[in-house]
């Protein structure tokens, strides 16, 4: 596979197409916007919570490819999970995608081996994080928007 | 542009050789991640470096290294040459007046916040306004909030029409409050491309008792610039955009408002004399020049200047002009692009959209394919507003560019464009 091929897997372009999880929550307990201010992307991430559980998450925003797919993507996967689940997921991502894992380490997280291409090119590693950043400021409670910078 | 205006005068512009000008820059002889040599089409964010200049850099270390205007001894007597004599190339390469015009900052953002904090606070008060332009850098918009801020002074702005060229109408309609001390407007914007007609906005600014600013580092690159023609006040480039080093730009301007200006900043090389009582400045360009000067820098950008009117920069803008009409051509002909900005007359730059596909993406396809793009807002989010787009992709040219460069860069938009069709 070549490497765009690799980063623009169908499973990818499928979940920018038909994001799932797309808008605003009715009663949401927490919630966070995030940005990254080398594209423009924003994304507000939306979860609520039964205890300590993820019993919803959803999403809205503008971005591309890469960082839409890993949002719809993050909102199934974190469902029914526990806050401290979530983020342990989500550091998990980050190094796989930074640390040179690459796929292999991704390989346990699902659909998120979808994303292991974004690895081959560091550019767009913010790309992918930037909802499961905006989602650990959510879980966090803190009121100032997050940013990739 | 490529006959002279006298009716019995015809001058041939000469043809670049893009391939052999291909030969002088280092960097093109590395690859891209398809395996091929990179077409490189985001000159108009920084430009690959020659070997002359990248030679001039190495040879003041190597050769004429020491502190310029500061020591007694040969080395640093003949870096100071060299920075000075670099100072000269800039006159000349602008049309300047004299050397002493011209200042050497670190690109042309610092220009702009040079005169924007220097002129500003000696010459702005509340109520006046600085007039800028709907397309204007970021670098061109933010120096003069600052400013206006301190001063109570506001910012009007001349707006883009749908094109993306910036009407007459709208600079002589914010002129007419007789108000406006400053207007700062670019020469050619970066993000669409528009080629401004700054000589006649001069005019009119200069009728309603308005200074001028032109921000040309989209300009300086790519066309012959003679600021005497321009009737501007100040002119701002920025070295690594004209094939020069990093960290070395230039402020160009008139001998007298220079001389008015206070410093923007203190410190060494820029006074006559010190003392905790007070202090007397250096005149211009030394007073704004504090600190120890860039001289590999300035002396690469002489280098990277000598360069390019070596290539003569009617043939520069021919050249490039050439391959936009080209590229602006293939983009418009495929399916689900769209040309952001279509000014009547064009420089250095297109700017395009891919229909439901983020730029970022198209960029990262383009990559792939080994073809070099910037894609983004490209500093300059009040255009992208215009037009209703948070980024677009731009490709952007240079001389060393071709066509094989225009339709590897098609070929993969294309490829962009299927890959992302809904």
């Amino acid at each position: 596979m070549s490497e765009l091929d690799s980063l623009y897997q169908e499973i990818l372009l499928d979940h920018y197409r038909r994001p799932r999880n797309f808008g605003a929550l009715a009663d949401p307990d927490r919630a966070a916007e995030g940005d990254n201010p080398l594209c423009g992307d924003r994304v507000r991430v939306e979860v609520r919570l039964d205890g300590e559980r993820l019993v919803e998450v959803g999403f809205t925003g503008t971005g591309c490819a890469i960082s839409t797919a890993s949002a719809s993507i993050m909102t199934e996967l974190v469902r029914g999970r526990s806050g401290p689940e979530a983020r342990e997921l989500c550091a998990r991502f980050q190094s796989a995608l930074t640390g040179g894992g690459g796929p292999e380490a991704l390989a346990e997280l699902g659909e998120l081996a979808a994303l292991g291409g974004v690895s081959q090119f560091p550019m767009r590693v913010k790309c992918a994080t930037l909802a499961w950043h905006t989602l650990r400021a959510a879980l966090a409670g803190g009121k100032a928007p997050v940013t990739t910078e | 542009m490529t006959v002279s205006r006298a009716p019995t005068v015809t001058k041939a512009v000469p043809r670049l050789d893009p391939r052999a000008l291909r030969e002088e820059f280092p960097a093109f002889a590395r690859r891209g991640r398809d395996g091929r040599a990179v077409a490189y089409l985001d000159s108009a964010a920084t430009t690959q470096k020659p070997r002359a200049v990248l030679a001039a850099v190495r040879e003041f270390y190597e050769q004429h290294y020491g502190a310029i205007a500061r020591g007694v001894y040969l080395l640093s007597a003949e870096a100071t040459g060299l920075y000075e004599a670099a100072r000269g190339k800039v006159a000349h390469f602008l049309g300047a007046a004299a050397a002493e015009e011209i200042v050497f900052v670190r690109g042309t953002t610092e220009a702009i916040n040079l005169v924007a904090a220097s002129w500003g606070r000696a010459n702005l008060g509340a109520g006046d306004e600085i007039l800028l332009t709907g397309l204007e850098h970021h670098s061109n918009i933010v120096p003069w909030q600052l400013a206006a801020a301190a001063a109570g002074a506001r910012i009007v702005v001349a707006p883009l029409d749908g094109r993306g060229d910036v009407p007459l109408e709208g600079v002589e309609r914010a002129l007419a409050s007789g108000r406006v001390r400053m207007v700062a407007v670019a020469h050619v914007s970066n993000a669409l491309g528009t080629l401004l007609p700054v000589a006649r906005i001069a005019e009119l600014a200069h009728e309603a008792g308005a200074l001028v600013l032109v921000d040309g580092a989209q300009s300086a690159p790519r066309m012959p610039v003679d600021v005497a023609a321009l009737g501007c006040d100040f002119f701002a480039f920025s070295g690594h955009k004209t094939y020069g080093p990093n960290g070395i730009g230039v402020l160009w301007g008139r001998r007298g408002l220079l001389a008015a200006m206070p410093p923007y900043q203190g410190g060494g090389g820029m006074i006559e004399r010190v003392s905790f009582e007070g202090t007397t400045y250096a005149p211009p360009p030394q007073r704004f020049e504090a600190g120890t000067p860039a001289g590999p820098e300035a002396h690469g950008l002489g280098a990277a200047l000598d360069w390019l009117s070596a290539k003569d920069r009617t043939a520069v803008h021919a050249h490039e002009s050439a391959l936009l009409a080209t590229a602006c051509a293939k983009l418009s002909a495929l399916d689900g692009v769209r040309l952001v900005g279509t000014p009547r007359e064009r420089v250095g730059a297109v700017s395009f959209v891919v229909e439901g596909a983020h730029a970022h993406d198209v960029g990262t396809v383009l990559d792939a394919e080994g073809v070099a793009v910037r894609a983004g807002h490209h500093c300059a989010q009040p255009s992208m507003a215009h037009f209703g787009v948070a980024a677009t992709v731009r490709a952007s040219f240079g001389v060393h560019n071709d066509e094989d460069d225009v339709e590897r860069l098609a070929v993969a938009v294309g490829k962009a464009a299927r890959l992302f069709a809904r």
